[in-house]
């Protein structure tokens, strides 16, 4: 056989993210452990903090359900976003992430199929715990395209998140260790003003609070959704969370892509 | 102009302090079926990952079809399929979806996407249980649907690290049609195995590999003709003689001996020819050991690989036999 020059082939960037995409919905979807956690998981976190919390914290007008909605909208989300970081580690593990990397489709497309399918589920379990927050009390109070603009940022941050777990998931190298690692997510979310007013912690405490993305995104969301009060109380417009969430989402995009797709790159 | 499918020169792969490949050099031609063949350890996965782009080798050069690993990685894996040791298909899709999949991956558009995976389907006969998932097929299923997966994307250069390994009996004789019948349609193949039944029905070329270098290569029949030794083997009457004609035999070969008492055999590699077996029965007969049977043969190749390397392919047990689960699976390199 001579040998004629390989013609390089492969799939256009958008066809193999949305292939592997694919893949990774149809897993969820036909997993009913993984489907029902998606499902269920923030709902629970929503009404045990809802009612835990509730009453206990003061927020001035906004009160404390519309102030703790957002926290728990955002918040719940990104630990959920951990068992995105147990699937990678699965693939891994079954040799899937071996297969796809000798195919010729870009590295990072691999990912982003993943953070792409991951952030879907994300947009279900937002409208399941959107619907369980208006029963339980939860209102938007500066009308409907806020609130869409509102959900259209949680998506954004929950996005940017899914690459912070994935980058987690291919270091940690299986799936116990990427449990254990995605958990510093989890006291990283509690200091913000996700649960409780920043103004409440230590001083030291609350310059980190006030300063890291949870917090932005939170209140972001809080002054979308509370309108007037929310921005007397956090004070500042909802534009000035809304622009530094963003801003955060692509730094953590940037950074997270850039290490992740390099580890994957590495083997 | 003729370049080799894979050449490899003096390949470097460390992990940390260990040195998984020492300057391996490597070379498949054209249309045929090399078998890397080594212990456990040896360095052959680490090499088909290196060819397969998804690591990089530390030093030396390597390259399929021409193309360099580390400067032209996509036109490596546009030329290359993969079959890992592990079966890497997705449990929660089908068996038609999975192919889809890869498929669609190498850049094929709808149509022949379709084609493709109805012909693979059929070559690996799975076409009756193409719209199950996966989760509910058995081990050799979806090893056999990896394997497909492979070849979906019609590849130059199919790389197999070891296909069959934990793979039962029956399903490993199929695993061996069907790579067989690829060969007869052009498609070059680098497959690493650590059973030496593997290399010896399935390869052209063997190279064997011990501690990430290349130690010898050759046909299989070259290789086992290498050492320019041949084996005793003896059947003894009654099992109490084993112990005692393996007294005899290391008394008067000159390499290897192995006995195994369950079937009363014994075996030992000698200088020369059939003057040597009449030798032998002299000193049976001389110690008195009743014998069913006396034979000559060149070795085997497990027993050209010890003369090799200077120690096992596999881990032996005191009575001769292969340990490990995995040769469970592979009856002639347990017969020793």
């Amino acid at each position: 056989m001579a040998s004629v020059a390989v013609a390089a082939r492969g799939p256009s960037l958008f066809t193999s993210v949305v292939v592997i995409a694919k893949q990774r919905l149809l897993k969820v979807l036909r997993t009913p452990a993984l489907f029902w956690t998606y499902t269920m998981q923030g709902v629970l976190f929503l009404v045990i903090f809802r009612y835990i919390f509730g009453g206990a914290i003061a927020a001035g007008e906004l009160g404390y359900t519309d102030f703790v909605i957002p926290g728990i909208l955002a918040t719940g989300l990104i630990w959920q976003g951990m068992g995105g970081a147990v699937g990678i580690t699965e693939d891994v593990a079954q040799g899937l992430f071996d297969r796809l990397g000798s195919l010729p489709i870009p590295r990072s497309a691999v990912l982003a199929g993943r953070a792409l399918a991951d952030t879907a589920m994300q947009l279900w379990s937002l409208i399941v715990m959107t619907i369980v927050s208006f029963l339980v009390g939860f209102r938007v109070h500066d009308g409907l395209a806020n609130a869409l603009i509102a959900a259209a940022l949680i998506v954004v941050f929950v996005f940017a998140f899914e690459w912070v777990f994935i980058t987690m998931g291919l270091y940690a190298g299986n799936a116990q260790a990427a449990q254990g690692i995605s958990m510093i997510l989890v006291p990283f979310t509690f200091v913000s003003s996700a649960y409780v007013p920043v103004e409440s912690m230590p001083g030291w405490l609350q310059a980190v609070a006030e300063n890291q993305p949870v917090t932005f995104m939170t209140d972001a969301v809080r002054t979308l959704t509370g309108g007037a009060s929310a921005e007397v109380f956090l004070g500042h417009p909802a534009s000035y969370f809304v622009l530094r969430s963003v801003i955060w989402s692509a730094v953590i995009v940037l950074v997270f892509g850039t290490i992740g797709v390099a580890r994957y790159r590495r083997g | 102009m003729f370049e080799p499918v894979i050449e490899g020169v003096g390949v470097v792969k460390r992990f940390g302090k260990t040195v998984a490949l020492d300057g391996l050099d490597l070379v498949v031609g054209h249309g045929s079926i090399l078998a890397v063949l080594g212990p456990n350890g040896a360095g052959k996965t680490t090499f088909v990952r290196c060819v397969a782009t998804l690591i990089k080798p530390d030093g030396g050069k390597l390259r399929v079809f021409g193309h360099d690993v580390v400067q032209e990685p996509h036109l490596v894996r546009s030329s290359i399929g993969l079959a890992g040791q592990f079966a890497a298909v997705e449990e929660a899709m089908t068996g038609r979806e999975n192919l889809e999949m890869v498929a669609r991956l190498f850049g094929q558009d709808r149509a022949s996407t379709k084609a493709n995976v109805d012909l693979v389907l059929e070559q690996m006969g799975l076409i009756e249980d193409a719209d199950r998932l996966v989760r509910e097929y058995s081990g050799g299923m979806r090893r056999k649907l990896d394997l497909g997966a492979s070849l979906v994307g019609t590849p130059r250069l199919l790389l197999l690290d070891e296909p069959t390994t934990g793979v039962d009996p029956r399903s490993r004789i199929d695993l061996w049609d069907a790579i067989r019948t690829l060969v007869g349609r052009g498609t070059n193949v680098l497959l690493t195995t650590q059973y030496l039944d593997e290399a010896d029905h399935l390869a052209d070329q063997i190279v064997i590999i011990d501690r990430g270098k290349s130690i010898a290569h050759g046909t299989p029949t070259e290789l086992k003709k290498r050492t320019g030794r041949n084996v005793i083997e003896v059947h003894v009457r009654d099992r109490e003689d084993v112990a005692e004609a393996a007294k005899v035999f290391a008394e008067f070969g000159d390499g290897d001996l192995q006995t195994d008492a369950s079937t009363c055999q014994v075996a030992v590699v000698v200088n020369g020819g059939t003057e040597q077996v009449s030798r032998a029965l002299h000193l049976l007969q001389a110690a008195a050991i009743a014998v069913d049977d006396i034979a000559l043969r060149p070795p085997r190749l497990d027993e050209a690989f010890l003369e090799l390397t200077g120690h096992e392919l596999q881990e032996r047990s005191s009575d001769g036999r292969v340990a490990g689960l995995k040769n469970a699976s592979s009856p002639d390199s347990i017969k020793a």
